[in-house]
């Protein structure tokens, strides 16, 4: 068996058996739905009908309805998409490129991060879908035969790369999230009295019964799904990053785009993880599973990421000068000064000086200050987005052409609407799904776990 | 069944040093180091999931060579159009991506119906508690002819087990 050395902290706290796992992640399915889920569930909720009443409005009149104009024709729209591809970077990388290195520190996360991938690639995948404003032509991203002498989609648009990026990106999350579902919702069916939920729980897990064959199957799929998931996140994102760096608008033509989008969306999507943890491992009991390390662990990955971030808005300023292009420093100039350059500054402040606070061991051990820190990446992290698009078209080549955004409230309603939806979705994920992978924790119950751990000291 | 991982693969390797064969072990997560010891063979899902891949990479070079250069070249920018060669830079995304979609949809396919795990199946691990946190061994007598089944018991028993039970199979 694997030894862990004795000074490295446990990653499961307590004396825990492996029934008292499934006891801990089963038990809160088992019983009847707490008050508070309820209350949390019917508010998310009416946020979702009032974003949905919002997208049909959209829909059925057009998107002249959002703040958009002749010069920005790009703007919450594509923020929210990015914004949320972002944060749907977080799961995958945990599961899978984690899994590579063999973290096991992963496992009491990866489950809930990656339905939180799935979710927010769903909400992602649906501005490009509304921003069409004919969405019911919106099978024409594909390449079928069609009536105009079969003309076919653009291969050299980085538009269409990204269409078969979100879709890839989102069944292969699906299938590995699901893989790993299966033998927990077997230990679910196996547990349930009532018929229904038996019944349920029993189609969802497919019939799995723990063979040691399927076990080892299982242990290479994952594997092999990992190694083929982690090119793949790196490539969502630098795929989204051309959309912009493919023009020759000045502030999105950039070399270092791709990396610099790709930690983006890490750091974004790390701090979101860090949110919904925070507080699901209050609330659901989950604190043995998910205490102070892990936290420690996820805060150095956005220390990380956010240096990354920050350098690149430093090397962006600086090549905007150093290129000599007149264009170029212009809009990098009115980036800090011009009429958005309080979006500027927010973004700098909560992607740039904030994350730097967690080089002080304690502030990065402190499950207070690091919620309040990730709720500040977060918007930090809408800002950039906010930032690259808006302020870099507003004011283009053309003087008479320059122009400003207003949101308006179906903008913000859509955008509000969202992340309504994403919730609501992953409220129910903590209601009927086992939030932990249950049977990645038991096999390192024993390496990890602090009561084995104390015990082979004696 | 037993109630521990390391009691199983004790009882494992003593069992087959006996020339007992195990004809499967059921339990709630992967036990390391387990499948040489029962003759369980290395799977060969990653090898298909290479050939899925193959297929992805080839699929999506043939099909972007039809739309793109074959059935309707467009001139975008001036960018060669009238060579699959020449014009590979831009299909690296598309070609990239396809060959993932497929291999990992094809690895996730074929490990469904390799495992008999498809939506509606029925399970068939002998004893509920194998998902939560017991070991089951079975030993079928059909399968180890030169021992009768007392003997095969009193193997059992001299192994660090929890509870025996023995099933009159049709």
């Amino acid at each position: 068996m694997h030894k862990e050395a004795a000074i490295r902290e446990p990653l499961i706290l307590g004396h825990k058996t492996y029934n008292d796992i499934t006891n801990d992640v089963v038990g809160p399915i088992e019983g009847p739905a707490p008050m508070g889920w309820k209350i949390l569930i019917s508010i998310t909720g009416l946020i979702s009908l009032y974003g949905i009443g919002c997208i049909m409005y959209l829909i059925g009149t057009g998107i002249g309805v959002w703040g958009l104009n002749k010069t920005v024709g790009w703007a919450w729209d594509i923020t929210n998409f990015v914004w949320w591809v972002g944060i749907g970077h977080a799961g995958t990388l945990i599961s899978a490129v984690l899994l590579l290195f063999r973290q096991k520190w992963r496992m009491a996360i990866n489950r809930s991060a990656e339905a939180m991938t799935i979710f927010a690639v769903i909400m992602a995948a649906m501005f490009p879908g509304i921003h069409m404003g004919r969405i019911w032509v919106g099978y024409w991203v594909f390449p079928l035969p069609n009536q105009f002498g079969s003309l076919w989609v653009n291969f050299n648009s980085p538009l269409l790369w990204d269409v078969f990026a979100i879709s890839t990106y989102f069944s292969v999350s699906l299938v590995f999230w699901y893989i790993g579902l299966i033998p927990d919702f077997a230990t679910i069916r196996d547990r349930m009295i009532k018929p229904l939920p038996k019944k349920i729980y029993s189609i969802l897990s497919f019939g799995w019964s723990g063979r040691a064959k399927n076990w080892t199957r299982f242990e290479e799929v994952s594997l092999v799904l990992a190694g083929i998931a982690t090119p793949l996140v790196f490539s969502v994102h630098s795929i989204v990053s051309m959309d912009f760096a493919t023009s020759v608008v000045p502030g999105w033509h950039t070399t270092i785009f791709p990396p610099y989008f790709v930690s983006g969306a890490v750091f974004s999507g790390f701090a979101m993880v860090l949110t919904l943890m925070l507080i699901m491992r209050k609330t659901m009991k989950l604190e043995a599973y998910v205490h102070v390390k892990h936290v420690e662990y996820m805060n150095i990955v956005i220390i990380v990421t956010g240096s990354i971030v920050g350098v690149a808005y430093l090397t962006e300023l600086f090549m905007s000068w150093y290129s000599g292009v007149e264009y170029e420093s212009y809009a990098f100039i009115n980036r800090f000064s011009g009429p958005y350059a309080w979006s500027y500054w927010i973004m700098m402040t909560c992607n740039v000086i904030s994350p730097q606070l967690m080089w002080f061991k304690k502030l990065r051990r402190s499950l207070t200050f690091t919620f309040v820190l990730t709720i500040f990446v977060n918007i930090g992290m809408w800002f950039e987005r906010y930032v690259i698009i808006v302020t870099s078209i507003h004011r283009d080549y053309n003087p008479s052409s320059w122009g400003e955004f207003h949101a308006t409230f179906i903008d913000i309603g859509v955008f509000v609407g969202t992340i309504g939806i994403f919730l609501t979705l992953f409220l129910l994920f903590a209601r009927f799904f086992p939030v932990l992978a249950l049977n990645e924790l038991k096999t390192i119950l024993k390496s990890s776990g602090e009561s084995y751990k104390s015990d082979s000291e004696h | 069944m037993y109630d521990d991982e390391q009691k199983l693969l004790a009882a494992a390797k003593e069992l087959v040093h006996q020339g007992i064969r195990v004809k499967d072990v059921f339990s709630p997560f992967p036990i390391h180091g387990l499948d040489p010891i029962i003759g369980v063979k290395r799977t060969r899902l990653a090898i298909a999931s290479f050939m899925y891949a193959t297929g992805g990479t080839t699929l999506a070079l043939l099909g972007m060579w039809y739309f793109m250069i074959h059935d309707w070249p467009m001139n975008i920018g001036g960018k060669p159009s009238f060579s699959l060669i020449q014009n590979l830079p831009a299909f690296v995304p598309v070609t990239f991506e396809f060959s993932v979609f497929c291999a990992a949809h094809g690895m996730a396919i074929t490990y469904m119906i390799r495992n008999k795990t498809l939506p509606g199946m029925p399970a068939c691990n002998p004893d509920p508690r194998t998902t939560d946190d017991k070991f089951v061994l079975e030993i079928a007598a059909s399968q180890n002819h030169d021992h009768d089944v007392e003997n095969l018991e009193a193997a059992l028993k001299q192994t660090d087990l929890m509870e025996l039970s023995i099933k009159e199979l049709a």
